[in-house]
């Protein structure tokens, strides 16, 4: 259970966030630049809330007067924008990067044959189109099992076919891993298809939630 | 050969040394101001940067009452180590080493600052310590940055005159660089002499910067682009 309380002064506004979150997934929509991808930024720990507090089963990632929990040690999958893969490693390279050289990767074999990437993994990321770099970003945040899935803006530089299907596998994948996932997107369609819920955010407010 | 060679060998001893040292300081300096900010940073920061802009002949003197045998420096090296630095090709090391320090320094710095920090963000959310994101991340990307600034550091070291001029003297067979053996055979009128070490340290001028650009275009290849 995702639990989010907390407060985040920006340069024009105050981000004011408070829900919580079982293992669904939560679509967040609203006009660039209200908040969205800080509230992601704020759930990885890339950048701290002012006050508050935000935990994960249990687990307190910040509390407000505490030292918050280290990015390292979260277990967030994060996949960023324009997917920010590795550009010097392989595929491959990629998706294997943060796990020990015997740790057992039956689960990305299974992710990268669900992905259709199978065939992509000696190749750079300079060699891929769009939607390939997309699933392979897919499957390294899936990598290393985090306990949280945050997709920024995921389907955003994809063609309709693409789109469909890459939407399609997210839901086969959390159907199989029952994480929380939380999504940011600007296509209204894109949220009522993949969401349980869709948040709207404008200046740092929720004004609506609306359940699937 | 027509000439002792030992200025070669002792400018190239001198610049790989002091290229060494201003590669260590400079990754370390460089990553710092990079990542913290704290109050002075500025002054820190202006002071590494100070040599650009002196003079050497102050930069030498400023190296004499650091490291004379009346100076602060001077006295600790001499009575821990045993050592002086004045007159001394370590003189000649330490003098390359201030003076290609900045040039070392700013090409690591914009070196880090066009590795894109998502990709540090993203490894940091796959759990891995800042150790080894600096080593299969951050430092691999900003390489070719880094390889230029080293380039530089060693040319600029492998070239200086007038700071080494002033703490390290001219002794020929000891503190006899490159660049002060053309000054002296000049001086001396042996154009021969002068023309013979202005060939030598101008092609590995030349032979520097050709690897250089090759080494770019290789990595820049091997990177391509996201």
């Amino acid at each position: 259970m995702l639990l989010v309380d907390f407060q985040k002064q920006l340069d024009h506004f105050s981000l004011e966030m408070q829900f919580e979150l079982d293992r669904e997934i939560l679509a967040l929509v609203g006009s660039s630049g209200s908040g969205k991808t800080t509230l992601l930024n704020c759930l990885a720990g890339i950048v701290h809330p002012d006050a508050g507090m935000i935990s994960l089963n249990g687990r307190d990632f910040y509390s407000e007067g505490q030292k918050p929990l280290k990015i390292q040690k979260r277990k967030v999958g994060y996949l960023f924008q324009d997917y920010a893969l590795f550009p010097h490693l392989s595929v491959e390279q990629n998706i294997l990067y943060a796990l020990p050289k015997r740790a057992d990767v039956s689960h990305i074999t299974e992710l990268t044959k669900i992905l259709g990437i199978t065939g992509l993994l000696g190749k750079y990321p300079h060699q891929i189109s769009g939607g390939e770099k997309q699933r392979v970003a897919l499957t390294r945040s899936l990598a290393a099992q985090p306990d949280i899935l945050l997709l920024d803006e995921p389907f955003s530089a994809l063609d309709d076919a693409n789109r469909d299907r890459c939407q399609d596998e997210l839901l086969r994948i959390h159907e199989q891993w029952q994480i929380p996932i939380i999504f940011v997107t600007h296509r209204i369609a894109d949220a009522e298809k993949l969401a349980d819920r869709v948040m709207r955010i404008e200046n740092g407010q929720m004004i609506k939630k609306t359940a699937y | 050969m027509p000439y002792d060679l030992s200025p070669l060998w002792l400018s190239l001893r001198v610049a790989i040394i002091s290229t060494f040292f201003v590669f260590v300081v400079s990754l370390a300096l460089a990553r710092l101001m990079n990542r913290r900010d704290f109050f002075g940073k500025s002054l820190v920061e202006a002071l590494i940067l100070l040599p650009l802009v002196l003079p050497p002949t102050v930069i030498g003197f400023g190296l004499i009452v650091l490291f004379g045998a009346n100076g602060p420096l001077g006295i600790l090296l001499e009575q821990w180590f045993g050592f002086r630095v004045v007159f001394t090709w370590i003189g000649a090391a330490i003098a390359s080493f201030v003076v290609s320090l900045p040039l070392m320094y700013q090409s690591v710095l914009a070196a880090y600052e066009k590795v894109d920090p998502r990709w540090e963000n993203v490894a940091r959310t796959m759990g891995v310590s800042e150790c080894r994101i600096f080593r299969t991340i951050t430092f691999p990307l900003a390489w070719s940055g880094i390889l230029a600034g080293l380039i530089l550091a060693f040319a600029r070291g492998i070239g200086e005159f007038g700071a080494t001029l002033m703490i390290a003297g001219y002794i020929p067979g000891v503190t006899e660089t490159v660049p002060l053996a053309i000054y002296f055979a000049y001086e001396a009128g042996n154009m021969e002499k002068s023309l013979f070490w202005v060939l030598i340290i101008s092609s590995l001028g030349v032979a520097a910067i050709t690897w250089v650009n090759y080494w770019r275009k290789k990595t820049a290849i091997r990177i391509g682009r996201e």
